[in-house]
């Protein structure tokens, strides 16, 4: 009787030893790293990697969440060590390196293999030929304006154009209330104020920063942009405290009232919004030069998604993504985070119901996405490079011109490696 | 048994005698090599490596990456800002620990006033170095606290921007660090002045020394040991302190906050040079050995 007990114990423990080996009983655990969760209501995109559980069985996501620095260096440690999670989130400005890292795999044969329908999908970014990242939500950065202040200082039309743009600003500073036209941020903790509120000034009018894949900062239309930002500090328009505001400040600068007009992304209309709800306020597109009637470049910044090199479970990692750029997840993410779809047949539901969101989504029809240092090798660094030279120009040490040509310099040392 | 087979074991005995102290410690001898020694002497591998981290296929660099941290004019600008940054902390951190420490342990304030002052005093060790950030951060912006002051004073007529002008940044941070850090000197210096015999200042007020008399004479030199070991634990200590400056100035504007531990941090994390940033740290724990190297041997003087 012993006897028998001990092999039906034995034949069970050898059954579940062979189903776990030849992977039956194997549930995947997929680990998913990014710092969107914290951005999102509670739970939403938890609910979301519910059903995406639900519907495949077997495939169980962790959500590994943190704050957008954080998940950053968090990324850069775990690309070093050969730890990245399974599918990670990504910045547009991080993919180069990682890619050069072998940290990112190529979704090219996994599309392939999946025959995944490219055309569904706004952007696919690529490094060297190899898909590493879809944009899962892009967050256009247009101007955003206090119209309450407008209608105070007598400005009845949103301006269209730089001049207007400084004309409205010169309207509403009044340093000894403590109030300006416009704020910008160049604090080197997290040099992005370079992408969204200087060089976004170039895209707009339909230029580049770029020539040909290499950088052209000493070209005429990043020279005059920079230009532009010193007249607009000569004429004391910008709020005080530049090289070490950051883009938090900056916002909180505009809910107090104490700024006119921000250059600032869409995922901010909520916070503005629960901040102060009696601050009233438009959007409108990024001024252009004087004359120029072209599509308008607007500036972006995406959640984006990959999968890590390394993963032993590529094929349920990319069935996530899969899932994630899907037309109805795609739709329900972005309508939660006030995003910009990244499959183009998603519709989010904020663009009727919202009329803040129906002018941006006007905007982002009319123009395009523009952001150069999507891809860029080092490009945070490339930020914070130039963020240096245009502070130096701020506080009189160098021309707008002279600003550029020093970036340009230290750039190229950074494209020749 | 002969006197031959007796003294081997004698000896083993001896021995294992000898190594039961090593194994009581070795639980915590591990835990040191692997959280220190390892991560230690990875660091200094990779200073020598190329592409260190980042590649599988490392090659030797030698001395390569000293060279060019050596070599950058931004490193020894920031080698130069730790140092006042330092220097200067430490310096007030004693002075007003030393001060707050004497007028807590002063019976010529009332008791209940002393508590109170003892709570506040010690609350900047309270916080951690993101709230002190913020908080500097709102006293000194250009429409703070600190400029509404000193222009209704009459001090100032237009907004310093303390964080953003190049010439006030260092200065800022520093005071930020300051205020962050005295109440260690002033904790302890109270328990140092609590531990003075008493009848050293009886003695003194018999033969007449005045008030500075007794402090030069009697409570400095009773307090100096404490005051040596502290000011080089601080030193050692300030030299590193990363989040606050991070936090404030990010190293700028421009370089002038930079700082040894923000540029290892933005050759690691920016410009993804890991081998650059492991020379760079190599460097600063030389730096901080010798300071290590001090207090020890002061710690072995007492």
């Amino acid at each position: 009787m012993k006897l028998q007990k001990t092999m039906v114990a034995l034949k069970s423990a050898t059954a579940i030893t062979l189903l776990s080996a030849t992977g039956a009983m194997a549930d995947v655990s997929l680990e998913f790293t990014q710092w969107w969760e914290p951005e999102l209501p509670e739970n939403a995109l938890r609910s979301i990697v519910d059903d995406f559980e639900a519907a495949n069985p077997g495939i169980t996501v962790t959500l590994n969440s943190g704050p957008y620095a954080t998940t950053r260096d968090q990324i850069a440690i775990g690309a070093a060590t050969g730890t990245l999670s399974d599918i990670v989130g990504l910045d547009g400005a991080w993919v180069n390196d990682l890619s050069k890292q072998n940290a990112i795999a190529d979704m090219g044969p996994l599309m392939d293999a999946a025959e995944f329908d490219r055309d569904q999908v706004a952007d696919i970014i690529q490094v060297d030929g190899r898909s590493v990242m879809f944009p899962v939500a892009s967050f256009v950065y247009p101007i955003f304006i206090n119209t309450d202040l407008a209608a105070e200082v007598g400005i009845t039309e949103m301006p269209s154009t730089r001049a207007e743009f400084l004309e409205a600003a010169q309207k509403m500073t009044n340093a000894d209330e403590n109030r300006y036209g416009w704020t910008l941020p160049l604090s080197l903790q997290s040099p992005s104020g370079v992408q969204n509120d200087v060089l976004s000034w170039v895209w707009a009018s339909g230029e580049s920063m770029m020539d040909g894949g290499t950088p052209n900062l000493e070209g005429e239309a990043v020279i005059a942009a920079l230009d532009y930002i010193k007249s607009m500090d000569e004429a004391g328009v910008i709020a005080p405290g530049i090289s070490s505001k950051t883009e938090q400040e900056k916002v909180e600068e505009f809910v107090n009232g104490r700024v006119g007009m921000m250059v600032d992304t869409l995922a901010h209309v909520n916070l503005i919004r629960d901040r102060n709800p009696d601050l009233n306020f438009e959007i409108t597109a990024i001024p252009v030069v004087e004359g120029y009637e072209g599509a308008r470049g607007l500036p972006y910044a995406s959640w984006g998604i990959g999968i890590s090199e390394s993963t032993e479970h590529r094929d349920e990692a990319w069935k996530f993504v899969e899932y994630m750029m899907s037309e109805e997840v795609n739709a329900r993410l972005v309508s939660i985070a006030n995003a910009f779809p990244g499959n183009v047949n998603a519709k989010p539901d904020f663009v009727t119901s919202d009329p803040a969101f129906g002018k941006a989504f006007e905007i982002f029809q009319e123009g395009y996405l523009a952001n150069e240092f999507t891809g860029l090798p080092v490009a945070v660094d490339l930020m914070r490079q130039f963020s240096v030279e245009i502070q130096k120009m701020l506080d009189g040490q160098q021309s707008p011109a002279e600003a550029a040509a020093a970036a340009q310099a230290s750039w190229m040392q950074e494209f020749e490696q | 048994m002969s006197l031959t087979q007796t003294a081997p074991r004698r000896v083993s005995r001896k021995m294992t005698r000898s190594l039961i102290p090593y194994v009581y410690l070795s639980p915590a001898l591990i835990f040191l090599a692997l959280l220190m020694m390892v991560p230690m002497i990875s660091v200094i591998l990779y200073s020598f490596q190329e592409s260190a981290i980042l590649r599988p296929d490392t090659t030797f660099a030698g001395l390569k990456h000293y060279a060019e941290v050596l070599g950058d004019p931004i490193f020894w600008a920031s080698l130069w800002h730790t140092g006042y940054f330092t220097a200067m902390s430490v310096i007030f951190h004693m002075s007003i620990g030393l001060a707050f420490a004497l007028m807590l342990n002063s019976d010529r304030i009332n008791p209940t006033l002393r508590s109170v002052l003892r709570v506040l005093y010690i609350l900047p060790w309270l916080f951690t170095a993101v709230i002190i950030a913020v908080i500097w951060r709102l006293i000194l912006e250009p429409n703070g606290v600190v400029n509404s002051l000193l222009m209704a004073l009459n001090i100032i007529d237009t907004k310093i921007e303390w964080f953003s002008d190049p010439s006030t940044a260092l200065h800022a941070v520093t005071a930020a660090n300051i205020w962050a850090g005295y109440p260690l000197f002033m904790v302890s210096l109270l328990a140092g002045l609590q531990g003075i015999p008493r009848d050293l200042y009886e003695a003194a007020d018999i033969d007449g020394a005045s008030g500075i008399q007794k402090l030069a004479f009697i409570t400095i030199p009773q307090l100096m040991p404490i005051i040596i070991s502290i000011s080089l634990l601080d030193f050692i200590w300030t030299m590193h302190v990363f989040p606050l400056i991070w936090m404030t100035t990010g190293g700028g504007p421009i370089y002038a906050t930079e700082v040894l531990s923000t540029y290892t941090y933005k050759l690691a994390f920016a410009q993804f040079d890991m081998s650059q940033a492991a020379a760079s740290s190599v460097i600063i724990l030389m730096i901080s050995l010798c300071f290590t190297f001090f207090y020890i041997r002061h710690q072995k003087a007492r």
